[in-house]
């Protein structure tokens, strides 16, 4: 996806057990974190068809 | 090549005549010049038709799967080996069904090159050892053959058949210290900016016809996602999005299985490189886990064995 054009970063891989909750919360702390520095995603967005 | 031509000839003949095969799948002239295709033979007595020279690119192993014959004789490049090699691992054919007639290859054709350097439509071609001499109406041309390969011919560092039971003609030398990875490297250098316009720039003439699956040996599911209604995984239309949804899954779908045989470049009637995805896969593959697709019987591929050195640093 990076090799396409996909910005570094905003496709992320993690591995977490279900018993692994506080890493869970810190994954996804980062996670979010990570991606509302790049911004909204312009890649990948179709627009709908209008429908009057 | 004519040698090469009269050998498969007569191996075929022999193969069918004894009974150790039920057909031969090769090459005959193609209606048009530089285009030749792929035949079934299943009598000695048509084995005439069989003939190889520069413009049997077509991947053969595309015509094995899941075919039922209990013997097949195939004729195979270095590459349609490696792809029959795949087919076995996959289980889309067993090799005892197989009776591999391997040639030895110097490269294909590239027959835009040829047609782009012409003025004129092409209505003959006749080649040696090492040149190519196209004719047509008022105007003959001679390349040297190393000048209108394709270029992952050009590339290539299999040339001789990793599996065959008959030999057609002496191994040829293995070209040796080819940066096969070039171009990659290039788009790899791009920012994220500039590799999105890239692809959005390849990709822009694409008019989703398929071509570029159905040649491909790789690809053999009976229904291919492309064409699945329910659910519906990528619109079908010319959306970009959509059409660059299909040229990246489709790649995906060949991550460490792609030989880079060209088979989809060479069947794109609008000439898409999209070799560029696949072989970015290759490249990855190659350098995390040291594999190459369809070289031996005896690995497993990289998708489908464990190691516990496998690089994961990709997941937190």
């Amino acid at each position: 996806m990076e090799h396409m054009g996909i910005e570094p970063g905003r496709l992320q891989f993690s591995w977490i057990s279900s018993a692994e909750s506080t890493k869970f919360v810190t994954v996804a702390a980062q996670v979010t974190e990570a991606v509302r520095a790049l911004g909204p995603n312009t890649r990948f967005i179709k627009p709908l068809a209008e429908v009057a | 090549m004519t040698s090469t031509t009269e050998i498969l000839r007569e191996t075929a003949a022999r193969l069918l005549s004894t009974g150790a095969v039920e057909m031969v799948i090769g090459f005959r002239q193609g209606t048009v010049p530089m285009m030749n295709e792929p035949c079934f033979v299943r009598k000695p007595a048509e084995a005439g038709l069989l003939v190889w020279d520069s413009h049997c690119g077509i991947n053969l192993a595309n015509y094995v799967t899941d075919r039922k014959e209990k013997k097949i004789g195939i004729v195979a490049k270095g590459c349609d080996s490696r792809n029959l090699v795949t087919h076995i691992l996959e289980n889309k054919i067993r090799r005892e069904q197989l009776v591999v007639i391997g040639v030895p290859c110097r490269g294909m054709a590239d027959k835009r090159k040829i047609a782009m350097k012409c003025p004129g439509e092409i209505l003959r071609v006749h080649e040696t050892e090492t040149a190519i001499t196209a004719e047509g109406e008022g105007f003959t041309r001679t390349f040297e053959k190393a000048d209108v390969l394709q270029h992952n011919c050009s590339l290539c560092i299999h040339r001789n058949p990793v599996i065959h039971d008959e030999l057609a003609g002496e191994p040829v030398e293995e070209q040796q210290g080819v940066d096969r990875y070039a171009d990659v490297r290039a788009v790899e250098a791009m920012s994220p900016e500039q590799r999105w316009k890239y692809f959005e720039d390849l990709l822009a003439p694409c008019i989703r016809c398929y071509a570029c699956r159905n040649a491909c040996p790789l690809c053999y599911c009976p229904t291919c996602f492309v064409d699945e209604s329910r659910p519906q995984w990528v619109g079908k239309g010319q959306d970009p999005v959509d059409v660059r949804t299909f040229h990246f899954l489709r790649a995906y779908h060949c991550a460490g299985r792609c030989t880079d045989c060209g088979a989809c470049e060479r069947a794109c009637p609008v000439g898409i490189n999209m070799r560029l995805f696949t072989k970015k896969l290759e490249k990855d593959c190659l350098e995390l886990f040291g594999w190459e697709a369809g070289l031996s019987l005896e690995v497993r591929p990289a998708l489908d064995h464990y190691r516990p050195n496998d690089p994961n640093d990709f997941i937190r």
